[in-house]
């Protein structure tokens, strides 16, 4: 307590005195009075972060969604394994990488396995951030606290991106250790490069999800209905837009037995556009170009504009610049995303439950 | 909750309180007023800053004994598409004072605590906390103000201490003082033991109780309650209103109280606003106010009767001057004009009523918000001109 009044009336002098003083004085200790406040202020967002930190860690629904997360990368792996000599048979380049994309019998491949179940992840990190706050009557008790009401967005949003980060890097990890200890093959330097950016995807795919489930919860009331929302996206983008891209390709291009070349390939061309407007598909094909150097181009190559084409690996690099459009593309929709639950919540007026 | 045996050590406490604890708001408020005066007496213009200049430009807000509000609005309007929720609201606050702001559901109260917090942008008109615009301002605003919301909600899977603590570091406050002012609180609230359970166990009553801890966090200038006695028990209730009054009277906190319960709200508000629809239509002291209504000429009697039956009530109507008869609970309301005692004592009488229950009932804060309830109800169908006037006798009363 007699701290805070030592200070406090530090304050109130240094405000105080300035009017008698010279302008030069003044506005120095006014740009200290205001680093002050802005500290205290951003304190806030860093009291708001740890919180949101403890909350997730010591949730069940984290621990349930870790423990599915860790069930499929192990099973994952189990089958790339048992297949691994087969496919080492026929091209013994990149062993490493093909822990992650290699799918044993009835197993899918890792990558499948995140491109489906990381949106889930995203989703329960955050569907009901703000709306559960609200039903709970702590939101006004929040933002009565003086604090930057976009803190509590940030807050929880840089939180939920923690422990995606946290996640997918420890899930990189163990498959590589496991491969590694079982292989008896050590990585090069590409293909650690490779994995370093494929994690580095997959933590924006699934910030995508976390941002749009973040966006849910502040329009929606129940968190009930965000997660819903949330879900049936997921569902729609994973399942049914490659079906919904072929039947607008095929209303816009339609194909018969006259067709030629041309609007054969135009409707190729239409349906891969249209697919490629789901995050889902977006991802996939980026983590198919980078995990695979044997990929050279995401979209259609015909065999004359192959020839005189020598076959080999592409470098990481060129790979990276094959998929950076997929990359901006996903980190343009989570700010997208972030910033629609960012007006929504300025904008919304803040009552009791 | 055996209260007999928590009292002694809340009354030590209030005593440590003022020797210790209390010194400090007193002496920030005295700072803070020393600030303003300085700075609405410098010469420089922009050193007041914009907020600080319209707060100058308020003029002299000073009233003639010498007090400074520290809440004060001028026209605040909130609108909601076409309807009006808070109407061309002018208010002064001073400090130290617990203000009862009271209306029926929806007459704006709590719009107007939103607005006074910031929370909410008046659609027109100005408020300012301490000198601070409440709407470009509202850090500097919710750093010296507390707001205990309606039903207000904890982290239920935090305890009571770290709910406290989690708002001890939204304000920036320092660790240590942080976990001093935790204890300090939770014996002030008498939580102590419960603090270390899980809020979701918390029964409406402990979560109000550690509500005010919440709120105390900050060590606030001003504390807005809304509707802070909202589904508390008799007992409870008793120690809040205990509670809130030494906010006030010892550490010299300005209170504001909005509550559609009045008599709660009547023992412990110094003056009360009387909220209808949007207007403030009557502010001042409860028996300032009750004396101008008594001026106007009403008379409340509670009576009853053996037999009870419907010629009774029939007798009572037909009593000169009677406005209305009510039943309530086991006696009759009678509202009239002036004094019936006793023409109704000689009627019952012949009529072979032996009376059980015959009293005058003082004008309390009850009758006064009926009254104004009801003739704001019949202004709003008529002309401004009868409202002019109420502003007229009233608006002025609580300055």
């Amino acid at each position: 307590m007699k701290a805070e009044t030592v200070r406090e009336s530090n304050v109130s002098e240094s405000s105080a005195k300035p009017v008698n003083d010279m302008g030069t004085r003044k506005r120095g200790r006014e740009k200290a009075a205001r680093d002050g406040r802005n500290s205290r202020a951003r304190s806030g967002l860093y009291a708001l972060y740890r919180k949101e930190m403890a909350d997730h860690l010591h949730s069940g629904r984290f621990l349930i969604v870790l423990a599915l997360i860790i069930l499929t990368s192990y099973a994952s792996l189990y089958g790339a394994v048992s297949n691994l000599s087969d496919a080492v048979a026929t091209d013994s380049d990149y062993i490493f990488l093909k822990l992650f994309t290699l799918s044993g019998s009835t197993i899918p491949s890792f990558t499948t396995f995140i491109a489906l179940l990381g949106p889930f992840v995203g989703l329960t990190l955050g569907f009901d951030a703000i709306n559960s706050e609200r039903s709970e009557g702590t939101l006004n008790r929040l933002i009565s606290q003086p604090i930057y009401r976009d803190a509590v967005i940030n807050g929880k949003f840089l939180a939920g991106a923690t422990i995606i980060l946290v996640m997918v890097l420890s899930m990189g990890l163990f498959i590589g250790a496991v491969g590694i200890l079982k292989t008896g093959i050590p990585p090069t330097a590409e293909e650690v490069g490779r994995a370093a950016v494929f994690l580095l995807f997959t933590a924006v795919y699934i910030c995508f999800w976390l941002s749009l489930s973040i966006l849910f919860s502040v329009l929606c009331r129940h968190a009930a209905t965000s997660a819903m929302l949330g879900i049936g996206l997921w569902i729609f983008f994973a399942l049914f837009m490659n079906l919904v891209a072929s039947i607008v390709a095929g209303a816009l291009y339609p194909i018969n037995d006259t067709a030629t070349v041309g609007r054969v390939l135009d409707n190729y061309e239409c349906q891969t556009m249209i697919n490629r407007l789901s995050p889902y598909y977006l991802y996939s094909e980026a983590v198919s170009t980078i995990m695979d150097p044997t990929v050279r181009t995401t979209n259609l190559v015909l065999p004359q504009q192959l020839s005189g084409a020598i076959t080999g690996y592409l470098s990481l690099g060129q790979s990276v610049l094959l998929v950076w459009p997929h990359l901006t593309g996903l980190a343009a929709l989570t700010a997208v995303m972030f910033a629609g639950s960012y007006i929504g919540f300025m904008r919304r007026e803040v009552r009791s439950r | 909750m055996d209260v007999t045996e928590r009292s002694p050590g809340i009354e030590a406490d209030t005593a440590a309180m003022a020797d210790a604890v209390v010194k400090a708001p007193f002496s920030q408020t005295d700072a803070a007023a020393d600030e303003t005066g300085k700075t609405l007496s410098g010469q420089e213009p922009d050193a007041a800053g914009e907020g600080a200049s319209d707060w100058a430009a308020a003029s002299d807000l000073t009233d003639a004994s010498g007090r400074r509000p520290i809440i004060h609005t001028e026209g605040l309007t909130k609108k909601y598409g076409s309807k009006v929720a808070v109407s061309e609201l002018n208010l002064d606050i001073y400090p130290g004072e617990i203000f009862g702001l009271l209306g029926p559901n929806g007459a704006g109260k709590t719009t107007t605590t939103l607005m006074l917090l910031g929370l909410s942008e008046p659609t027109s008109g100005k408020a300012w906390i301490d000198g601070k615009d409440c709407t470009r301002e509202p850090i500097a605003v919710k750093r010296i103000v507390g707001y205990l919301p309606d039903n207000v909600g904890f982290y239920s899977d935090m305890t009571g201490r770290e709910n406290l603590r989690f708002t001890g570091r939204l304000n920036g406050l320092p660790d240590d003082l942080i976990e001093k002012r935790i204890d300090e609180l939770l014996e002030k609230v008498g939580m102590t033991e419960a603090a270390d359970q899980k809020t979701g166990t918390y029964s409406r009553g402990m979560r109000q109780r550690l509500g005010v801890a919440d709120v105390l966090m900050k060590d606030p200038k001003v504390v807005i309650m809304d509707e802070p006695t909202l589904g508390i028990d008799p007992e409870g209730m008793r120690e809040l209103m205990e509670l809130i009054r030494r906010l006030a009277a010892d550490d010299g906190r300005t209170i504001l109280i909005s509550s559609h319960q009045l008599y709660q709200i009547q023992q412990i508000c110094d003056r009360v606003g009387l909220f209808v629809e949007g207007n403030l239509v009557a502010c001042g002291k409860i028996d300032e106010l009750a004396r101008s209504m008594q001026q106007e000429g009403v008379s409340i009697l509670e009576t009853a009767a053996f037999p009870d039956d419907a010629g009774f009530r029939e007798l009572l109507q037909s009593l000169g001057n009677v406005d209305s008869v009510e039943r309530t609970g086991d006696f009759y309301v009678v509202r009239s004009r002036y004094d019936v005692k006793r023409e109704l004592l000689r009627r019952s009488l012949d009529a072979g009523y032996t009376l059980s229950l015959i009293r005058q009932r003082e004008n309390d804060l009850d009758e006064i918000y009926r009254r104004y309830f009801e003739e704001a109800g019949e202004e709003h169908e008529g002309g401004d001109g009868k409202r002019v006037k109420r502003f007229g006798i009233f608006g002025k009363a609580g300055k």
